[in-house]
């Protein structure tokens, strides 16, 4: 099988989609002939041209609200915004308008769009271009949230969000862009709401999301070098979240590690704990289940700075050392 | 004494009664809320349009029924305009399931997506990206269907006004913004919270169309909405109308009006929509008074019926709840 980058993955599924589906458009803030900020849509345009990849003002209030209206009367829009950040210009067209048509109108209408963005820090971009803001949508009823972390999980997703009826957030790591995996050429679809183990161990599990799942699986490599059996599980979609997975997990494992970028505080890391602590793992558990999370400051600029804003691979390690330590 | 208004001769010659009877449904629609919310039989929160008729009316009446309206949060008006069935809507009001929301909406969300109403929106300016992007589904799919876009002048101030304004007009979209400006957005006096005198002036930094039209005469109404109709069909683009008009109510049932005259509000009772309508019918011999009491007659047992239905409908059930968040 060949190896595609992440990004080449969501740029595949979106073509494939787009040959198939003549409903499928993009809009967005320079996705035309510029190929899009991280250069995803870059191609594109000369395949399906200005009328589908539609080049849009700087305008985020307006291009996801447009969104909202085209996929109310038949069409299926994949709205790129050019950094999650920026979610707060579009947060009334996502969280007010396509969140709740569907229920405030008593089952009628449907809005199916994906909103494309990405997320994270790493890049030096700074407070503003570097958030990871996905417990926000999570916790809106009516929209569905993912966060792939590899180029396999990604092109399968964004197929799977493109066929939803329903409004999508469809999270992008800009350090996942550039990782690589097999990614068949066909058209598949990773269901939503499907975790996958990517990695199998006894003693500990981790559950991480979008790069920490690069970072825990490097922490479990080192972890075994020590004798150390960790399992890793990307939940892959928040909204609808497998817990069945993690909580199998847990009744294996007996110790539970979250680890996600997002600020610790009030991060969706806290929904997974909860979850497990009110399910039939908790009496199978055999020590406090630990959360990591990025600390509660807005991402600097400073490269050292920015990095320890985030938990990094030996922060993972010391906290299943210390899971492992704890009774 | 009401000011006169004049028939434009090429519609003398078309049946103009339905034109009344609308009126008087929303009229007698609207006291009877007016009414019930006093004795505690509605909760919840309510806009009422009295005084507004015939820019809902006017406005709808040169649409064609596969044309499309986005509506606002005082949209009872605008919502029988496009042909709503004043039991399902009334029934809306009193919780039940056959209402158009199935009681999950409310006086804010009544929508029928099916007949081209994109439904009323709690958000002030929250229609005007869905409009344009419906009217983005007319011109991507060559379904030539006109949309139009309800607002206030409160709404002219949000900023998703002015980024869809312009969206719209640099895709030329089948799109008619339709200022109702009833002179206070909430308590606030148009006059205090723009610098200029006319929402439709604002047209002019979009390079589209602007016009004023006397929204409490509904043949003035029709006209401007007519031409800017036309032109959206024929692939020219958005324009701006703005009825000039007056709510004779306050703003939601808590509002005491102390921040205008009772003064003020008898000269707009003088520009009664209704009864200029009513006289010119009467003047042109198109009516006689018997007939006119007689549709009078009919729109008022209409609404009266409307409250038997909903009092005899069925409440949802707890089960009804979870149902319809997603498609």
């Amino acid at each position: 099988m060949r190896e595609l980058t992440y990004l080449e993955a969501v740029r595949e599924a979106m073509s494939q989609e787009m040959r198939r589906n003549e409903d499928v458009f993009i809009l967005g803030e320079d996705i035309g002939v510029y190929g899009g900020a991280f250069g995803v849509t870059r191609g594109m345009i000369e395949e399906f041209g200005p009328e589908r990849i539609r080049n849009t003002p700087i305008s985020e209030a307006a291009i996801s609200g447009t969104a909202v209206g085209a996929a109310l009367t038949g069409m299926r829009p994949i709205l790129e915004l050019q950094f999650s950040d920026f979610m707060t210009i579009a947060m009334d067209n996502m969280v007010n308008q396509a969140a709740k048509i569907r229920y405030m109108y008593g089952g009628k209408g449907k809005v199916p769009m994906v909103l494309r963005t990405p997320a994270g820090s790493g890049t030096g971009a700074a407070a503003q271009h570097s958030q990871s803001l996905e417990a926000w949508m999570a916790h809106v009823p009516g929209l569905k949230v993912v966060q792939p972390s590899t180029a396999y999980d990604a092109k399968g997703l964004l197929k799977a969000a493109i066929d939803e009826d329903n409004p999508v957030i469809f999270y992008e790591h800009k350090l996942c862009y550039k990782t690589t995996s097999d990614v068949p050429e066909e058209l598949y679809s990773i269901p939503l709401g499907k975790a996958d183990v990517k990695r199998e161990g006894s003693d500990v599990t981790i559950v991480a999301t979008a790069i920490m799942v690069h970072k825990a699986l490097e922490a479990a490599a080192k972890l075994e070098e020590q004798g150390i059996s960790v399992e890793v599980i990307d939940p892959r979609t928040l909204v609808p979240l497998d817990t069945e997975t993690i909580i199998e997990s847990v009744k294996k494992t007996g110790r539970l590690v979250v680890v996600h970028e997002a600020v610790k505080r009030g991060g969706f890391g806290g929904e997974i704990a909860s979850t497990i602590a009110e399910s039939e793992a908790f009496d199978y558990l055999d020590a406090p289940i630990m959360r990591l999370g990025g600390k509660a400051v807005p991402i600097p600029y400073n490269p050292e700075l920015e990095k320890s804003a985030i938990p990094g691979v030996d922060d993972i390690v010391a906290a299943v050392k210390e899971t492992l330590n704890r009774h | 004494m009401t000011q006169l208004i004049n028939i434009p001769a090429q519609l003398k010659k078309t049946d103009l009664t339905h034109l009344l009877k609308q009126m008087w449904q929303i009229r007698f629609f609207e006291e009877k809320v007016d009414e019930f919310f006093a004795k505690g039989m509605i909760h919840g929160t309510t806009h009422l349009a009295v005084g507004q008729e015939a820019s809902a009316v006017g406005s709808i009446a040169v649409l064609q029924e596969r044309d499309k309206i986005t509506s606002t949060h005082r949209g009872h008006g605008h919502c029988i305009a496009k042909g709503a069935e004043v039991n399902r809507m009334m029934a809306e009001l009193f919780g039940r399931t056959t209402g158009y929301c199935k009681g999950k909406g409310g006086s804010m969300h009544i929508a029928d997506v099916d007949k081209g109403n994109l439904g009323a929106n709690g958000i002030v300016g929250g229609g005007f990206a869905i409009a344009t992007g419906a009217a983005l589904t007319s011109q991507m799919k060559n379904e030539g269907y006109v949309v139009l876009c309800f607002f206030g002048d409160g709404a002219s101030n949000e900023g998703s006004f002015h980024e869809a304004l312009n969206l719209a007009s640099i895709w030329k979209l089948p799109v008619v913004f339709v200022c109702e400006n009833n002179q206070y957005g909430m308590s606030g006096p148009a006059k205090e919270m723009m610098n200029v005198e006319d929402v439709a002036k604002r047209a002019v930094a979009y390079g589209v169309p602007g016009k004023v039209v006397d929204g409490n005469d509904v043949f003035d109404v029709m006209n401007g909405v007519g031409e800017a109709v036309e032109r959206a069909r024929n692939g020219e683009g958005p324009s701006i109308i703005e009825a000039k008009t007056y709510r004779w109510k306050g703003h939601s049932k808590s509002d005491a009006k102390k921040y205008r005259t009772r003064e003020e509000e008898q000269e707009w009772r003088a520009k009664d929509p209704i009864a200029r309508l009513r006289d010119a019918l009467i003047g042109e011999g198109l009516l006689t008074e018997e007939s006119a009491a007689e549709i009078k007659a009919a729109a008022k047992k209409e609404i009266e019926d409307s409250v038997e239905f909903s009092k005899a409908s069925p409440m949802p059930t707890i089960e009804d709840l979870m149902e319809d968040i997603y498609a």
